[in-house]
């Protein structure tokens, strides 16, 4: 076993206290042994923690007949699954063919340059996430970012950064505001 | 009157909703009953959000409308009829060009009816082809008429769409199944989302048509998860053809029974392979089994399996109610009916549009898209996403039918078309591709998942300067190899982009390895700023704005950038005013 493995990090992951099995019970209750359900399983258990812990894959595999492996195997093959926890915004910088064209990547270098991250990563405050998607289907609007769920179009790296700006202020308003 | 907002996704990014809810607010405070509804995409994107006003003397459209333009629309042409001349797009009387020169089958109803209301749907003929079907025509006879539309797969590699059909029928089995392949996946093609989100009824009848055609008593319909819209409309469809009848026990009287329902995919690019499809059906990972045996014989659960695209499927209501002849008069001789396509990149006019086969790729581009942005010079289209390639200006006038443009080495595709001008750097737009499929290769095959990455590594050498001229024949060799190689689509097609590049573009690819130069000045490594004395003032902007301090000069003098502390981030270029920034 080399140090790169982490296996005991990862172990105890497994054995997360802090994700609340119960939560996924139902459901797995209800769908867990139906047949090739495995991928709907996953998406319920991603919709109610918002990502797959490492425990509620082994709480899965544990409560149905897939091998760990084997709910491994699709977790991470599926570009929609994330095993990690993400901040309360989610900003989806699309990477589509005509997005690249108009500019993309000077875009989402600007983001990522202001929130200090890279693609795939979540700051450190846990306010945002930075993914890259595929294609958001507004290919007329590009170069396009969707930030929960919200769109927004032609977009220069300024501008983008902006908008980050405005909600980082709009939290630290809202949090003067709670005090 | 009626009033309708286009709500498709592009409409709702570019502000629909809260357009379509200041018309409510504003005609509830005049105490006005007029109809306000949502639609789907009309396909003129670049015009969202859009109004349509029908009246009894005509349809107005309203293109670019906020909620200051919603709030006139109501108040000076529904109250007082007077039409807003300054935000007209077009009206019944005067259509838009860009519409004018389209041929709609697929989107007939896209942009023009509620795609949450059945009766919109049916009103335009909707489901007039599912009781044909039944109640007129033996399972052959409906295979026959397809076969005589000339109806070939809208998915990309353009299979005749009854072939397929007639070897489900053929194939015994305990229980057969329709699939419907909706994970569009080529990233630059939405046709799909826009048909799902505009018109969901339409595939659902195409489904129930190639559901009694093959013997299928269930269907299921494998969408993109990053099309909530598309998911929730089709579920709200599904539900009202249930409570009609034309989906469950007994249709329409007859003894067909279908049922349907929605998987939804979880994001991975080789699943738009059928095989690969129907493995993630079953919960594994999208992996393509080895073929044959076809889906036909052995697919979902090793039951005979009978997939096709959205837009075939749209395509197959309308073949049916109106007749083969019909749809086989449109086209050209080997590729018949329309085709649709997703206009963009550096397009004036970018959206859908459906054009009859045979059109040339010229009178797409300029005649509806109305040609280049800020009036640049093209230079490629680029056809079938990451398993096509870019077709240059010399081959413009190529007829966009199936043969003519695999005859370029590009292919149809899903409907991608990403025009690019001299701005683009085919290299950088290869490599561009064969990073998002080395990304998505399912690691099955040696070829596709260590060959793509081979061939990124040489392309990425190519773009730092770094590029030999051994290095395109080595590109050219693993390109066939992997070909030659790969079990699936993905593979089969992953070096088009970098193929085509080369056989249309290699001048370009040999000023990156002879001269270290990138014509399209994108590949930032090979680029150098200078600044042009003659017209730098010294106004210290560009200094001012280096993030690692290369640049100096005082204030009223000329300025110099000292090369190896430059990093070509190109903020110099991008601030000056005086356009001395040079870039070579």
């Amino acid at each position: 076993m080399c140090d790169n493995c982490k296996i005991e990090e990862m172990e105890k992951n497994f054995k997360d206290e802090n994700v609340d099995l119960d939560l996924i019970a139902p459901v797995i209750e209800k769908y867990g042994k139906s047949k090739g359900s495995l991928i709907n399983v996953l998406q319920s258990i991603q919709d109610i923690y918002g990502y797959l812990p490492l425990s509620a894959m082994d709480y899965l595999a544990d409560k149905t007949d897939n091998k760990r492996a084997t709910i491994y195997g699709v977790a991470t093959f599926y570009t929609q699954f994330r095993l990690n926890p993400i901040g309360k915004y989610l900003i989806l910088q699309c990477q589509g063919t005509a997005c690249h064209v108009n500019g993309s990547k000077e875009v989402s270098k600007a983001i990522c340059e202001e929130l200090d991250i890279n693609p795939g990563e979540t700051t450190e405050d846990g306010l945002f996430t930075v993914e890259d998607v595929a294609c958001l289907g507004c290919c007329s609007l590009a170069p396009v970012m969707m930030i929960n769920g919200e769109a927004y179009g032609n977009l220069t790296p300024g501008e983008a950064v902006k908008v980050i700006k405005d909600l980082r202020k709009e939290v630290e308003e809202g949090n003067t505001n709670e005090n | 009157m009626k009033i309708k907002v286009g709500l498709g996704s592009c409409g709702i990014a570019a502000g629909g909703r809260k357009v379509l809810s200041t018309l409510q607010k504003e005609a509830k405070k005049h105490g006005l009953t007029v109809e306000i509804e949502e639609t789907g995409c009309i396909g003129m994107c670049f015009f969202e959000p859009i109004v349509d006003i029908e009246t009894d003397d005509g349809t107005y459209s309203y293109g670019f409308v906020n909620e200051e333009i919603a709030k006139d629309i109501i108040e000076k042409h529904v109250i007082d009829g007077e039409v807003l001349e300054d935000n007209i797009i077009y009206t019944s009387e005067k259509p838009a060009e860009y519409i004018a020169k389209q041929h709609k089958i697929a989107l007939e109803n896209c942009g023009i009816i509620n795609p949450e209301k059945i009766e919109e749907y049916e009103e335009k003929g909707g489901y007039k082809g599912i009781e044909i079907a039944l109640k007129e025509m033996t399972k052959e006879r409906v295979i026959k008429e397809i076969k005589e539309s000339g109806l070939r797969g809208r998915g990309g590699a353009g299979f005749p769409t009854w072939f397929k059909w007639d070897a489900a029928l053929k194939s015994q089995g305990n229980q057969k199944y329709m699939v419907c392949n909706a994970d569009e996946g080529d990233p630059g093609a939405f046709m799909d989302r826009s048909i799902l989100e505009g018109d969901p009824h339409r595939l659902i009848e195409g489904m129930l048509i190639g559901g009694y055609a093959i013997g299928a008593s269930e269907g299921i319909i494998y969408c993109r998860a990053e099309y909530p819209l598309a998911i929730e409309r089709l579920e709200i469809a599904m539900d009202q053809a249930r409570d009609k009848n034309y989906l469950g026990e007994n249709i329409l009287g007859t003894d067909f029974t279908f049922n349907l329902r929605i998987k939804k995919g979880a994001g991975a690019f080789v699943c738009g392979e059928e095989t690969a499809l129907i493995e993630s059906l079953e919960g594994k990972r999208g992996m393509p089994r080895l073929k044959p045996p076809f889906p036909a014989q052995s697919g979902y659960w090793r039951e005979p399996t009978n997939i096709n695209n959205v837009e075939t499927l749209a395509n197959v209501p309308w073949i049916i109610s109106k007749g083969a002849e019909a749809f086989a008069s449109v086209g050209s001789e080997k590729s018949k009916g329309t085709k649709v396509f997703a206009l963009s990149g550096k397009i004036k006019n970018g959206g859908l549009v459906e054009i009859p086969m045979g059109m040339t790729l010229r009178e797409v581009i300029f005649d509806i898209g109305g040609g280049i942005k800020k009036d640049k010079k093209f230079k490629a289209v680029q056809m079938g996403g990451p398993s096509g390639g870019c077709i240059p200006a010399e081959l413009l006038d190529t007829p966009v039918t199936y043969e003519n443009i695999n005859a370029t080495g590009a292919i149809m595709g899903s409907g991608g078309m990403v025009v690019m001008d001299e701005t683009t750097c085919m290299v950088d737009i290869a490599k561009f591709f064969l990073d998002f499929t080395c990304k998505e290769s399912c690691g099955k095959c040696t070829y596709c998942r260590i060959g793509t990455k081979r061939m990124l590594e040489i392309l990425e050498r190519i773009s730092e300067g770094k590029g030999k001229l051994e290095d395109l024949d080595e590109l050219e060799q693993l390109g066939e190899s992997i070909k030659d190689g790969s079990l699936c689509g993905l593979g089969q097609t992953a070096p088009n982009p970098v193929l085509t590049g080369l056989k249309y573009f290699r001048d370009e690819y040999e000023a990156h390895v002879v001269d270290k130069k990138c014509p399209a000045k994108k590949c930032t490594e090979l680029l150098t700023y200078t600044i042009n004395p003659e017209n730098c003032v010294g106004c210290t902007l560009c200094a001012k704005n280096c993030p690692t301090d290369a640049i100096s000069g005082k204030v009223k003098e000329v300025h110099k950038i000292n090369q190896d502390l430059c990093i070509k981030c190109g903020n110099c270029y991008d601030v000056c005013k005086f356009d001395a920034v040079n870039v070579e």
